[in-house]
Formats: C-alpha cells, sequence, structure tokens
C-alpha cells in the first residue's frame, strides 16, 4: 500500500481502493492490472466496456489483452449482477452433503441458471468452490452472509423471505402498500 | 479479571458469533469493567461454533454453541456468580493443561505448533502475538544467526512443504539462497483452491503475525528484500486480517527499511487472487502477480532460479510459514521430535463431510486415518457406515475404509494412490456414491484446466463425458478401460500438476470400487442409491401434508395423491428429474 503519500489529504483506505484513485496512481508498476480490474468491478459491480478501454488507455495493454485476462478469471463478470449475489458452495464437503439438490432449487425457485440473473434483477446465482464453512454443509452465500445446513425447503423459503423483504422495502418506498402475497 | 473470547473466524461467523459478541458487548456497557471481551481465529472445533472462552487465573472454559441467550446466561452464572454451566462447556483446560469437557477427545491426539495461537490471541492485535512469543524468532535470525544457519535449521528440522508436494523447505531455500541476483522474491502460496480444505485460511485469520514472521525469516536466509502473498479472493477476512497484520508489524519496525536497526530490508504486499485453481499450482501463480492470464510455464527453469519477473523466488505454503518461528525459537530437533522418520513435525488437517466433529485438527505426522475420523473426529454421522475418505482434493483419491490404519505422511498417503495434498480431509459414508465421486472431481479440474495442455484440456472433457454417461446409466462394457488409458496418457502429456494428477481421483476409485462402476454399467444400478437415474423415490408418509406442489410439478404425472392426503409416486412412469426432492416444501421425497 501506497504509504506516506498524504500530500496534506487524508486519504482513507477506501479510497485507495477505488477505481479512480488507482488509474490516476498507476504508475508504469508491471502487474497493476488485475487489482485495476478488481477495483473496477468493485466501482462498477461488473466490468463494463469502457472500463476496459480506461484501463487499456492508462497502461498501455492492448484493450484485446485486458479482455483476455478479465475472461480467464471467474471472478470477473462482463454483465451486471444482481442485487443479491448468491454464491452456492459446490465444494467437496458440500457436495456430500447434497449441494447439487440445493442448487436445483434455487434455480428452480428463481427460474434462472448458474450464472444467470433474475429478470427482475434482484438475484444472481453463482457457484462457488468451498466457501471455508464445510462443517456447516451445504452452505450457500447470499451477498455477505453465509447459510448453512440447507435444504431444499429451507433454501426456498429463505428465498422467499428475500423477496419478500425486498418487496416489503419497495413498497414503502412507493408507499403502494402491496399486500400481495408470495 | 475475567476475559471473555468469542471465536471469530469465518467458521463462528457464519454460526452466529457476531449476534453472540454483540450481545456480550451491550452487557459490558450497560456493566462497565465486568469484565474484558476480545475475538480470536477458528480455534478448530467449527462444529460447535460459535464458541465463548472465559478466561480466568489461567484457568480457561470454552463453552460452545452460544447464542446471545446463551451468553447473558453465561454472564449471569459464571461471570457474575462463578457457577460454570458444566452442560455447555465444550472444553475446559486447566491451568496444568489437562483437558476436560464434553470435546476433550476431539483435543486428545492434538499437537499444536502450526495453530499454536489460533483461537487463543487476538489477531488483530500484534501486542498479544508478541506477549504469546511472537517476533522473537526474528531476532534470532537476525542477530544471531548467519542465512547459513538459518537454512541449516530448517533442513535439520525435517521441515517439508505443506502446499501438497511435501518438498523439503531447507533444500528449497538453500537454492533460492544460491543464486546470485540483484533482486530476489518472497512468495507465500495462501491460494487454497482445493474445495474441502480451509487451514490455511484458519491461519491467517487466526494467526497471520506467524506467516509473515516466516516470511521475513525466509527473506533474510535466502536474500530477498521484497514478498508477496497470493491470497484467494474468496477469503475477504483473512484478507482483511493480514492487511492489519502488515501495518501494524511496518509500525513497530519488522518489515520495512533497516529492520530493528539490522540493516536488512524487506517489505510484504497482499496481491488477491481472481478465481482460478490453477493459479495455485506456483508457475501460474506468478504469471498472476505479474497481472496476465495465469497459465503455468515450463519448468526448468525453476522459481529457484527464475521465478517471479524472473528473479530467483522462493514459493512456500501458508502452513510452511507458520511453522519456522517455531522451529528457530524452539530449535530443529524439537521440531523433528513429531513426526515419522521421513516426514517430520505435524500437519493440519481440514475434517469434513460426513463426520461428527467438522473442524480443524494438528497431529503429528504418522496418526492414523482412523484415529483422524474415530477418535478426533468422532466417527460418522447418522450413525452410519464409514466408507473412506478423500484426501488431496481435485488431485488426490480416495482412501476406503479398509486402509484405515494407514498413518498420514508423506510415504504412506501417497503408496495408496491418493497424496497428501494440502490437508484437506472429506468422510465419506456408505450413501456416497464413488462413480459420481470421480465425476465430481473431475468436473472441477475440467473445468479450471487453462486449456494449454490438448489432453488436459480434451482428455478431461471425454473422461467426464463417459464418467457422467456412467452415473445415467447409459455406461458401456469397455467404459473402464477407456477411463484409465485416457487417464494415463493424460498424466503423461501434461505440463503442471493439474493436468498431471487431474485423473487420480478417477484412477484411485477404479482401484478400490471397481465393483460400484460395475454394477453402474452393467446392471444399471447404483450401490449407494445415490445417483438419480437408477434410484427409485418415495414420499415419506410422516413429512407429507397433501400440498399437492410435487403433484403439480412432475412432468410426467407419476405423483397420485389427493389434497391434504399422503402422496404417492409410481416409480414405473417416473424420468427421474428430481424436480419432486427440490419443489417439496416439507424435505418429504428421498431418493433410495
Ligand atoms: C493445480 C495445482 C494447484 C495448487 N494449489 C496450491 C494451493 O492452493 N496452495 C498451495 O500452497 N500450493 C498449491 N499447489 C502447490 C504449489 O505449486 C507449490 O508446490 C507449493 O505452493 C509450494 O509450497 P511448499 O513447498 O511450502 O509446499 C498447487 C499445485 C498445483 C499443480
Ligand atoms: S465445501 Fe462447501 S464450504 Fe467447504
Amino acid at each position: 500500500m501506497p504509504a506516506g503519500i498524504c500530500k496534506g489529504v487524508c486519504i482513507t483506505a477506501r479510497r485507495e481502493d477505488s477505481f479512480s484513485y488507482r488509474l490516476w496512481r498507476y504508475d508504469g508498476a508491471p502487474g497493476e492490472l488485475i487489482p485495476l480490474l478488481q477495483s473496477a468491478q468493485d466501482h462498477f459491480g461488473y466490468i463494463p466496456r469502457r472500463a476496459i478501454s480506461y484501463i487499456s488507455g492508462v497502461t498501455g495493454i492492448p484493450e484485446s489483452e485486458v479482455y483476455g485476462v478479465v475472461t480467464f478469471y471467474s471472478q470477473f463478470r462482463l454483465k451486471p449482477m444482481g442485487k443479491f449475489v448468491i454464491k452456492a458452495c459446490a465444494g467437496t464437503a458440500c457436495h456430500v452433503s447434497d449441494s447439487k439438490l440445493i442448487i436445483e432449487t434455487i434455480e428452480d425457485e428463481l427460474g434462472v441458471e448458474v450464472g444467470g440473473t433474475t429478470e427482475d434483477g434482484l438475484f444472481t446465482l453463482n457457484t462457488v468452490a468451498c466457501i471455508g464453512c464445510c462443517s456447516l454443509a451445504p452452505v450457500v452465500m447470499i451477498n455477505d452472509e453465509t447459510h448453512g445446513r440447507l435444504t431444499p425447503a429451507l433454501i426456498r423459503k429463505l428465498l422467499r423471505s428475500y423477496r419478500r423483504r425486498e418487496k416489503a422495502a419497495r413498497g414503502e418506498e412507493s408507499s403502494a402498500g402491496c399486500a400481495e402475497r408470495l | 479479571m475475567k476475559q471473555v473470547i468469542v471465536g471469530m473466524g469465518t467458521c463462528g461467523l457464519s454460526a452466529g458469533a457476531r449476534q453472540t459478541f454483540d450481545r456480550l458487548n451491550e452487557i459490558l456497557s450497560g456493566n462497565p469493567g465486568a469484565f474484558e471481551i476480545s475475538g480470536t481465529g477458528c480455534i478448530g472445533m467449527c462444529y460447535r461454533e460459535p464458541l465463548v472462552e472465559v478466561r480466568e487465573g489461567g484457568s480457561r472454559f470454552i463453552y460452545g454453541d452460544v447464542t446471545p441467550e446463551l451468553a447473558e446466561e453465561i454472564y449471569n452464572l459464571h461471570i457474575l456468580g462463578g457457577e460454570v454451566l458444566e452442560n455447555h462447556i465444550a472444553l475446559h483446560i486447566a491451568p496444568d493443561g489437562k483437558k476436560s469437557g464434553s470435546e476433550a477427545g476431539f483435543h486428545s491426539l492434538q499437537n499444536k505448533i502450526v495453530l499454536r495461537n489460533c483461537g487463543t490471541i487476538d489477531p488483530e492485535s500484534i501486542n498479544e502475538y508478541e506477549a504469546a512469543g511472537g517476533y522473537q524468532a526474528i531476532q534470532k535470525a537476525l542477530f544471531e544467526m548467519t542465512p547459513g544457519e538459518i537454512i541449516q535449521c530448517i533442513k535439520d528440522s525435517g521441515l517439508r512443504g505443506r502446499g501438497g508436494a511435501g518438498f523439503p523447505t531447507g533444500l528449497k531455500w538453500s537454492f533460492a539462497a544460491a543464486n546470485e541476483s540483484d533482486i530476489k522474491y518472497v512468495v507465500c502460496n495462501a491460494d487454497e483452491g482445493d474445495p474441502g480444505a480451509f487451514m490455511d485460511r484458519s491461519v491467517l485469520e487466526g494467526d497471520p503475525h506467524a506467516v509473515l514472521e516466516g516470511m521475513i525469516i525466509c527473506a533474510r536466509a535466502i536474500g530477498a528484500a521484497s514478498g508477496y502473498i497470493y491470497c484467494r479472493a474468496e477469503y475477504p477476512l483473512a484478507i482483511k486480517r493480514l492487511t492489519i497484520a502488515i501495518d501494524d508489524a511496518r509500525k513497530k519496525g519488522y518489515i520495512g527499511k533497516n529492520i530493528l536497526g539490522s540493516g536488512f530490508d524487506f517489505d510484504v504486499k497482499i496481491k488477491q487472487g481472481a478465481g482460478a485453481f490453477v493459479c495455485g499450482e506456483e508457475t501460474a501463480l506468478f504469471a498472476s502477480i505479474e497481472g496476465e492470464r495465469g497459465m503455468p510455464r515450463i519448468r526448468p527453469p525453476f522459481p529457484a532460479e527464475k521465478g517471479l519477473w524472473a528473479k530467483p523466488t522462493n514459493n512456500n505454503n501458508v502452513e510452511t510459514y507458520a511453522n519456522i518461528p517455531w522451529i528457530l525459537e524452539n530449535g530443529a530437533d524439537a521440531y523433528a521430535d513429531y513426526g515419522t522418520e521421513k516426514s517430520r513435525g505435524t500437519k493440519v488437517f481440514a475434517l469434513a463431510g460426513k463426520v461428527v466433529h467438522g473442524g480443524l485438527a494438528e497431529v503429528p505426522m504418522g496418526t492414523t486415518i482412523h484415529e483422524l475420523v474415530f477418535e478426533i473426529g468422532g466417527g460418522i454421522k447418522d450413525g452410519r457406515e464409514f466408507k473412506a475418505v478423500q484426501m488431496g482434493g481435485p488431485s488426490g483419491g480416495c482412501i476406503p475404509s479398509t486402509l484405515d490404519m494407514t498413518p498420514v505422511d508423506f510415504e504412506s498417503i501417497p503408496a495408496t494412490g491418493a497424496i497428501m495434498g494440502s490437508g484437506g480431509m472429506v468422510v465419506l459414508d456408505d450413501r456416497t456414491c464413488m462413480v459420481e465421486m470421480a465425476r465430481f472431481f473431475l468436473e472441477f479440474t475440467q473445468n479450471e484446466s487453462c486449456g494449454k495442455c490438448t489432453f488436459c484440456r480434451l482428455g478431461t472433457l471425454r473422461m467426464l463425458e463417459i464418467l457422467t454417461r456412467i452415473t445415467k446409466g447409459e455406461g458401456e462394457p469397455d467404459d473402464i478401460e477407456k477411463l484409465v488409458t485416457l487417464g494415463n496418457q493424460i498424466k503423461e502429456a501434461s505440463l503442471c500438476g493439474l493436468g498431471q494428477t487431474a485423473p487420480n481421483p478417477v484412477l484411485t476409485t477404479i482401484r478400490y470400487y471397481r465393483d460400484e462402476f460395475e454394477a453402474h454399467i452393467h446392471d444399471k444400478r447404483c450401490p449407494a442409491g445415490s445417483c438419480s437415474a437408477l434410484v427409485d423415490f418415495f414420499i415419506d408418509p410422516e413429512k407429507c401434508t397433501g400440498c399437492t406442489v410435487c403433484a403439480k410439478n412432475c412432468p410426467v404425472d407419476a405423483i397420485a395423491g389427493e389434497r391434504k392426503k399422503v402422496h404417492v409416486i409410481d416409480n414405473s412412469i417416473c424420468v427421474k428429474c428430481g424436480k419432486c426432492i427440490t419443489s417439496c416444501n416439507f424435505d418429504a421425497v428421498y431418493k433410495k
């Protein structure tokens, strides 16, 4: 981390991680491409076309090469993600605890396949290999919350509760008071 | 004053440790000075999280499954009243080190070197690490020992790399030390890609300074001035704690310019992975740090000669580095006292799967699989039968229960066809289908193949197609032979460890469970009752409420039953799509 570059402005850790700050700070040091892409993804929620152009413009790495790096790593996404990103664990311990059924149930409940985002932009479903909570298998992470020891019925209930909460929040916003039950 | 310590590793947090911690803090703010509170890393007993420890005068009481309500009770009865809640005690450690409590068995065979501070100190406090004897070893390394002596000490300890291959660490360091160069690098591999292994995460979350100190000592030994920790992005808490640790160590002068006035410089940066299993392979890891697609490079030249940015580089695993300060502190002989002749020291295992006590256990090398599964792990869940352990993840293999007396070390495990790997140990019971297991791992490696070598890219795909066919009951008589031939070809024709080991899970399962493959192929039967296409579906009358959801979802109308009455599946019509299982709101459908 670039310590001691304070120049009279207090730059917090958050700012040091930000996309524009990193672009501005770029000094030609090698190996900065992946951190730049990571902060772009933090900033936009995905890697938009224009981020690739910015990065290429600043670093001088051809756009095609930047794109090649983006597609190599599973962390980077070229499309926007839903409000809730579901990371269903498909690691070994979860697999032997029937995580496949959990994933199928999520696909069925949301009507999307792994990698997809629901039409209302609420959920994106991804799989990951081990979240590191193997003793609570099968495990699903929704944004930063981890849910363990799931069954098909439990995950269905959980997803519905997220939907309901979201609907309630939106209902409040528009003060329409929609009473539709899920 | 009584100290209260809450386990705040990822395992604890996902079991609700945050709520418990918050409740205790609330109590404390209402009663200032009643006790001291802090957080710690994973204590190992992940199956009893959230864990809360009450420490007083050298005596440690560790409570398991502590909900906010129980935390309140602990405060009222134990902290205020001095009465121990015996029923909730997972482990009690008396001042003389004697252990009792319901989970004493889990700790009976353990010897903690790598995990010496995990679960006892606050990982975000450098002072606690120092108070536990931390950063003593670098004083030795800087002022009392020459680089040559450090390397000799690590050689004498017999320490072998914990990242999977078990290469002697001292020897590796001596190669990097011998290569003259203006710039050298020290790299720590914290990519922990094996799904089912989580000890590196626990060490980074629970004792980040130990890893840093190990790296500093290595840098001193080989003459490097900068280092990188390559940590996978799925471990945000580990990254956060490492960042704090590096900042604190820099403030105290343990890293940076002229460390402790010795004239030696060393600095460390963290690089986050971006989700690619192959980046755990060291040459691919270097490519990734350099900002490229993480593709392995041809060796030789080895990293000790041309590694990161083509400079001499030493790369070790997290656990390897965490051992180093202890060895310098306690001496090579003390370390070599543990373990077997050729595999010295201890190893951390991540127990998971169908075992009662899932968590982390550090045992001397040479402990048997049986001891790990039954004495430490508490046996198999739901009273089922022990079938096998899977070791080494996607590069490893399954060791059947008949070989459970095999000691875990770098000689005995490979002799079974599996590998030590990073220490993930997934326990399987009689309901686990071995063909499906083999298919699962191959699907993983197939996905993660970087595509450079044809055999790895396409050979694994062909094998996956065959295995998928077998699990669907469409296997052909010569499929097993085809798998063996292809598997051996892939091993020979791949550049890096990923391809060279990808067929292992398939080859070992064929070796020990050929009859299961044959049952799938010839009798169209899955002996474990797991492969959907080869089993029958049933509805548990006890759980069925007659809600009709399954019948409505069944694409072939194989489910009959009236509203509010128990439903029944006609297996002669059923196409085994599994829709009824995933749609049931009461978990009433099962397969057999
Ligand atoms: C496909 C593949 C994945 C690997 N993943 C890891 C990993 O996640 N962590 C690790 O420490 N080593 C991993 N390794 C081993 C490293 O290449 C390297 O041998 C190791 O980090 C050396 O450290 P050690 O000597 O301390 O064991 C992997 C190797 C291969 C071929
Ligand atoms: S395998 Fe799912 S959390 Fe580890």
